[in-house]
């Protein structure tokens, strides 16, 4: 069966995960309230698209 | 190889993905308004669109095509009688997806799947329509 033949030093292993980076959102502000939202997404803070109403926004 | 092959396969059997396309579908001729996935509400705009043409165009066959698709008589009268009205004279384009949120439990990305004259008909209804809660979940009938 197909087995690794050698094992890998820690460098090698730390080395084959520096690679995994996260990424930044691109992120475009709301025209209504001005807060960073999501493009092509409704805006979570406000609840707005294209200046319609699409969410009610419920205070916790 | 599926190249080119159309529709989404939602990881079901055939009678299943049906059967929940139908649900989604008469679902919104119900409450105007549905939040679903974004792939769902993809699915189900083309599917509705062309139930609402049937609508506009109102004979006997285009009632028996949508009564063979919707799960529920009230529902495909509701279509004829309420909704195609508003859309005579528009040729397609009946429907709006608008991208929310990602869900809480699994992160698939959610969207509402609502009537592009939804704001109109909210007015009309006045406070009924206006309970609609971000914390509603997915609607699957
Ligand atoms: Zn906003």
């Amino acid at each position: 069966m197909a087995n690794p033949t050698h094992r890998h030093s820690r460098a090698r292993r730390d080395k084959r995960r520096a690679n995994w980076k996260g990424q930044t959102p691109n992120l475009t502000q709301c025209p209504e309230c001005k807060e960073m939202k999501l493009p092509h997404r409704a805006c979570a803070a406000c609840g707005t698209y294209n200046g319609n109403k699409v969410l009610e926004i419920v205070e916790k | 190889m599926r190249h080119k092959v159309d529709g989404r396969l939602f990881g079901r059997p055939a009678n299943q993905r049906k059967a929940l396309l139908r649900g989604i579908v008469t679902a919104l001729f119900d409450n105007q308004r549905i939040e679903t996935t974004v792939a769902k509400a993809k699915e189900a705009k083309r599917i509705a669109e062309r139930l609402i043409t049937f609508g506009i165009k109102g004979d006997l066959h285009s009632k028996r095509q949508v009564l063979s698709y919707v799960t529920c008589r009230p529902t495909a009268s509701k279509l004829f009688n309420d909704i195609a009205p508003r859309f005579q004279g528009r040729n397609g384009g009946y429907l709006r997806i608008v991208q929310t949120r990602n869900r809480l439990k699994d992160s698939a990305p959610m969207a509402i799947l609502e009537f592009v004259d939804y704001e109109s008909v909210k007015q009309a209804k006045g406070k009924a329509a206006k309970t609609e809660k971000v914390e509603k979940t997915e609607k699957k009938a």
